[in-house]
């Protein structure tokens, strides 16, 4: 028999402060994530290698700067890659895992299991872009500083794009069904989705893939602000798949 | 400091204290099928509440209710004086769901480290960790434990942020025998530092062993309630002689030969029940009829009704489907 020492379990209940549980949420996600080897392929490997071929060989069509080009398309890669790809076969095994009933019975509040999974995405996303940009200065890529401002809201505003897309699939549906599902959603946005290639076919421009990556093109290559029309058809796929998904996101 | 006296002296002067939990003509449907048919409980503060019941009584999704994953069709529910979905609730309460629940690449210390973090006066969970157990498995992330070790780490999260009301559903489910006894443990230090419990189970003895109060629970209706006490010991002629034979007796001359009142039966297969007052004479009875048959009764035993014997009596014998 087991004795536990009188007092051990009196009650002192109360909840942790909310920037705590904010930064080990935010914390465990990241990590989990970086530490997952098919994760770290799709978001970290695949950009790096698609970044080095692309601006080293010319099969694929590219606007010049080569290496400018490449590396606005292979940022919007990743952010897909994590965010929408990553974050949606997440989910899907979390739910299966029961994570989420998990952490909803603690004293951690409902915006906060969403602004933690945010943070964690923010993070990886952020390592993505240092190491592709490094990469891409390694290869030649002159970045216009003017630009950066408005680089850095973009990779913010495609995240969150993304991550609601992401969360919409994964949420909703078993977990087999979202990996391929999502898998094969990010090779099509890749190919004929206006991020590897710009494709001139009218609504691929009202694509999010299509959209950050153009957007992304302007202030990466030009260090310009992006055009008004991709970031509205970001902000637009955003808001509805963030509405949509508060509707059909499960815990189980 | 919440010493027992205290308790016991702080419900002398108030005789109506909070109810933990209060359910009252609760009814959860799914489609057509109800689930949950007017239920009525109340959980006492400090105590301990088994809801017994064969699977699919309405055991979770009573309990899933009171912890704010379900909404009620009708009926109220309050939790420690507060509605279930509070904000406010949630810190005050431990929560073990039926199956666990983890990241599937989470290690168990990371797991509880972050429940941890959410809590303002946590138990140090590497000491929860060794407690439980899982001292040995500490690299192996979540989707790689056993069953039983998924559960003694959701235990281990819904203690960890020392509540005053516990949900445990289904507590022991796929434990090895030290586990459970490990959990049993547990449950009974919680009630004695004045934490209330509140658990599901279908085990009898996990019922008796631990359980201030048993509600029996059927078909989403209350069909019992009060102390293990109460319930297997109501009338002194409730008791029973059991003892084992050859299957297919023809009992018909041992009724007759039994004094009026007494019942028999072959509950089981070569397994056989004579209910009422058992008296010296009954047991000679039975013997004398035995060695008429030419058989030897085994294992013969008097005692009173045991609490799997009230649940099935009220819950029928028959397995469902």
């Amino acid at each position: 028999m087991t004795t536990f020492p009188p007092g051990t379990f009196t009650p002192a209940p109360g909840r942790g402060s909310l920037g705590r549980m904010l930064f080990a949420h935010a914390r465990t996600e990241a990590m989990l994530t970086l530490r997952n080897g098919e994760q770290v392929l799709l978001t970290v490997i695949i950009p790096l290698a698609l970044l080095v071929a692309l601006s080293v060989m010319s099969v694929i069509p590219m606007p010049e700067p080569r290496v400018g080009s490449a590396t606005a398309r292979i940022f919007a890669l990743a952010i897909i890659s994590s965010a929408f790809t990553g974050q949606a076969i997440a989910l899907g095994f979390d739910r299966r895992y029961g994570v989420l009933k998990r952490l909803s019975a603690s004293a951690l509040p409902r915006w906060l299991l969403v602004a933690g999974r945010v943070c964690g995405a923010l993070v990886v996303v952020a390592l993505q872009i240092v190491l592709l940009a490094v990469t891409a200065l390694v290869l030649g890529w002159r970045f216009p500083l003017a630009g950066l401002p408005w680089v850095v809201l973009l990779i913010v505003l495609g995240t969150l794009t993304f991550g609601a897309l992401g969360v919409l699939l994964g949420g909703a549906l078993r977990a087999e069904i979202v990996l391929a599902l999502a898998n094969i959603i990010w090779f099509v946005l890749l190919m004929v989705g206006g991020v590897a290639l710009t494709v001139p076919v009218g609504f691929v421009h009202l694509l999010p893939s299509a959209a950050l990556a153009q957007a992304l093109e302007t202030s990466v290559v030009h260090g310009t602000a992006p055009g008004a029309g991709p970031v509205a058809v970001l902000v637009a796929w955003g808001v509805a798949a963030g509405a949509l998904a508060t509707r059909t996101t499960r815990l189980t | 400091m919440w010493g027992d006296g205290d308790r016991i002296g702080c419900l002398t002067v108030s005789p109506n204290p909070q109810p933990a939990v209060e359910v009252s003509g609760l009814v959860k449907r799914y489609g057509s099928k109800t689930a949950v048919d007017g239920l009525d409980l109340i959980a006492q503060p400090g105590a301990v509440l088994a809801l017994l019941g064969p699977n699919g009584a309405g055991k979770t999704t009573t309990v899933e209710i009171c912890e704010g994953f379900r909404s009620a069709d009708d009926g109220t529910v309050r939790v420690l004086g507060l509605a279930p979905g509070d904000e406010a609730l949630r810190p005050r309460i431990g929560v073990m769901p039926q199956g666990g629940g983890g990241y599937p690449g989470i290690r168990a210390e990371e797991m509880l480290n972050l429940v941890a973090a959410c809590a303002a006066n946590p138990l140090d969970p590497k000491w929860l960790i060794e407690v439980l157990g899982l001292g040995g498995a500490v690299r192996t992330p979540y989707k790689r434990l056993s069953g039983g070790q998924q559960q003694r780490l959701s235990l281990a999260c819904a203690l960890i942020g020392r509540p005053e009301l516990v949900f445990l559903d289904e507590p022991t489910a796929g434990m090895d025998p030290q586990a459970r006894r490990l959990v049993w443990d547990l449950v009974t230090a919680l009630k004695h530092d004045g934490v209330s419990v509140l658990l599901t189970t279908h085990l009898m003895d996990e019922a008796e062993t631990l359980a201030d109060d048993v509600v029996i629970i059927d078909e989403g209706r209350v069909v019992a309630q009060g102390s293990p006490a109460e319930l297997t010991a109501n009338r002194p002629d409730d008791q029973q002689l059991r003892f084992r034979a050859r299957p297919g007796l023809d009992l018909s001359l041992l009724s007759a030969a039994l004094p009026e009142g007494l019942k028999v039966r072959e509950a089981a297969r070569g397994q056989y029940v004579v209910e009422g007052l058992i008296d010296p004479q009954v047991v000679s009875t039975v013997t004398s009829w035995c060695a008429q048959q030419g058989v030897l009764a085994e294992e013969l035993t008097v005692a009173k009704r045991s609490l799997e014997d009230v649940f099935l009596d009220l819950t029928g014998r028959e397995l469902r489907s």
